[in-house]
């Protein structure tokens, strides 16, 4: 249940957002299950509450806004390559599937922008928003940049099948490790011959031997240098002031020069920060920031944490996520930033509120 | 007074009914066959004939105090099933394996890195997810995510699994298996890392029931004479 506190302090949020330029736009509750199923997989049911439509099918209460805000968007006129800001507040329903006494409904207050050549910029300008609405609660904050590590792997001396395999990873980070490890050591020659078992089912037997062609294709392929799968894994592991950080990947660059324009960003993004005023010397820069839990964030993230509770979700979170509107603009594709609020812990880490 | 659940026919009942015969609890349906209650000999417990499908249910509402059914159900229906009951007794029957399995003719998938690979090539390739039939659907799906499998969906089937994959419905299963005998003449086999849970008949005590100071004694003179007390 969101209750009046709640519903106050999500209307100062959105009168924030409006006031930052944003033009206010509301979504359906019940949103088609197929398109997030395609997005996020089969996880998503064990987060979404599901139900039935007689005529749509099946379908999700809202798990989140995003999907419907950037379908809206790609929709309507993405086309000409100007800058749209909408800003949006309304109840989300996650399932729980454990016993915690989070709640399976609430309310979030959201900013996105589209558009625009300039995505340091529009980054710098949706966290300065988040940051400066944020700042009396003193919270913890934490960015990172997903689209550093999607550099590095796309980069990578290996074949299309490898880097396709490891980028469809990115945001598992075990499956990751076992793909780097597995192409880091020659495979074990696994050449298993076609059967003559029944051919049941619609995987063809064509779709067996290319799969096992492929297979032969990578056992013969030479190993991915370790000292790479080493800078990788440093590149996961950097976790300190974001200056520091991006002298270290200044460093990183001269042996992987293909992540040297994700540097470069990175740099671009902390001088429109320090523009907007933010005090950059001091914020917290971790690479793999949000990567298990934040998918299909794929350039900057960031969230803010209440300090002393741990036991929370983050109080706020963002990022960019350029690539899902390409998923969801059936090929066309915009620049797209954004983030949301959750009120009811604001209201919290402000000592205000009741539950979570 | 204490209530245990049984399952309510068929070999799960006569094993259990067996089980605490050997150790000296004498239980009997009442009445006529199809009758739904029993009794207990010499022992302050209320027999409740249950589906073995309810039983979990059931026991996480705390409307028995004991159950016996599969643990695939327990942990496949109750959220957290650890913190709703408590594993008493594993009874030793009922053995089920759950296991993801794939068409034999599929060489190229021996593990579940290799159906993910599948499943990826398999959706680029026809345009949806590759289907796995099952009726565990929380069991599967935290396995899969566990291991990092993408690019799949559940299509609940509740029974005839194996015949899913040969009517075009699915194209892989997720399924309860003891010999593999149904697999196999089905054209299935079981992927190497495919096993997802190990199940058998189990006595569960529920958590959440209303345990007054009688039934907690009741309990322990019971688990001295099941041998439980260790």
């Amino acid at each position: 249940m969101t209750d009046l506190a709640e519903k106050a302090e999500a209307a100062r949020f959105l009168a924030a957002f409006q006031a930052a330029g944003a033009q206010p736009v509301e979504t359906d509750i019940l949103q088609p299950a197929e398109t997030l199923l395609d997005l996020y997989g089969e996880d998503i049911r064990g987060r979404a509450f599901t139900t039935f439509d007689p005529q749509r099918g099946e379908m999700m209460l809202r798990p989140d806004f995003t999907v419907p805000i950037v379908q809206m968007h790609m929709a309507g006129g993405a086309d000409d390559g100007g800058i749209a800001r909408y800003a949006y507040s309304g109840q989300v329903f996650r399932r729980q599937e454990d016993l915690s006494d989070r709640a399976p409904e609430y309310l979030q207050t959201g900013f996105e922008l589209f558009g625009g050549d300039d995505p340091a910029a529009a980054d710098a300008e949706v966290f300065a928003l988040f940051h400066d609405l944020l700042a009396p609660l003193g919270l913890r904050i934490a960015t990172g940049d997903t689209g550093l590590l999607m550099a590095a792997v796309a980069g990578l001396p290996v074949s299309d099948a490898r880097r396709a395999a490891l980028l469809r990873h990115i945001w598992r980070p075990r499956r990751f490790r076992a793909l780097t490890e597995r192409f880091s050591h020659r495979t074990r020659p696994r050449r298993p011959a076609p059967s003559n078992s029944p051919q049941i089912g619609l995987r063809s037997l064509a779709e067996v031997r290319a799969r096992l062609a492929a297979l032969n294709a990578d056992a013969d392929e030479p190993p991915l240098d370790p000292a790479l799968v080493g800078l990788i894994d440093e590149l996961l592991e950097l976790h300190d002031a974001a200056p520091a950080v991006l002298g270290r990947l200044e460093d990183m660059a001269m042996d992987m020069p293909w992540i040297a324009d994700a540097v470069d960003g990175l740099a671009r993004r902390l001088d429109a920060m320090t523009a907007r005023g933010i005090d950059v010397a001091a914020l917290p820069f971790e690479t793999a920031h949000g990567r298990a839990t934040m998918e299909y964030y794929d350039g900057f993230v960031f969230s803010f944490r209440a300090p002393q509770r741990g036991d929370l979700p983050p109080v706020a979170t963002g990022g960019r996520y350029d690539a899902l509107t390409r998923v969801l603009g059936s090929g066309r594709a915009v620049r797209a930033v954004g983030g949301v609020i959750r009120p009811a812990l604001t209201l919290l880490a402000a000592g205000r509120g009741a539950s979570c | 007074m204490l209530k245990l659940g049984v399952p309510s026919k068929g070999r799960l009942m006569d094993k259990t009914f067996q089980w605490f015969g050997e150790r000296g609890l004498a239980m009997a349906r009442d009445g006529a066959d199809r009758e739904y209650a029993g009794s207990v000999d010499g022992a302050d417990l209320q027999l409740v004939l249950l589906s073995a499908a309810e039983i979990p249910r059931d026991l996480a509402a705390g409307r028995i105090h004991l159950g016996v059914t599969g643990s695939d159900l327990v942990r496949d229906r109750l959220v957290a099933w650890d913190a709703q009951v408590e594993e008493l007794a594993r009874m030793g029957f009922g053995q089920a394996d759950l296991v993801i399995a794939v068409p034999t003719f599929w060489t190229d998938v021996e593990t579940l890195d290799d159906l993910d690979a599948a499943a990826a090539a398999f959706r680029r390739d026809h345009g949806f997810r590759m289907r796995i039939a099952t009726k565990y659907h929380r069991l599967v799906r935290n396995h899969l995510r566990h291991h990092g499998v993408a690019d799949y969906r559940l299509i609940d089937s509740q029974g005839a699994t194996e015949g899913t994959v040969r009517n075009g419905t699915a194209e892989a299963v997720a399924d309860i298996t003891s010999s593999g005998e149904t697999l196999r003449d089905n054209h299935l086999r079981p992927l190497a890392d495919g096993l997802v849970h190990a199940s058998q008949a189990t006595l569960y005590r529920a958590r959440n029931a209303a345990w007054t100071d009688e039934d907690r004694q009741t309990l322990q003179r019971l688990k001295k004479r099941l041998g439980l007390d260790a």
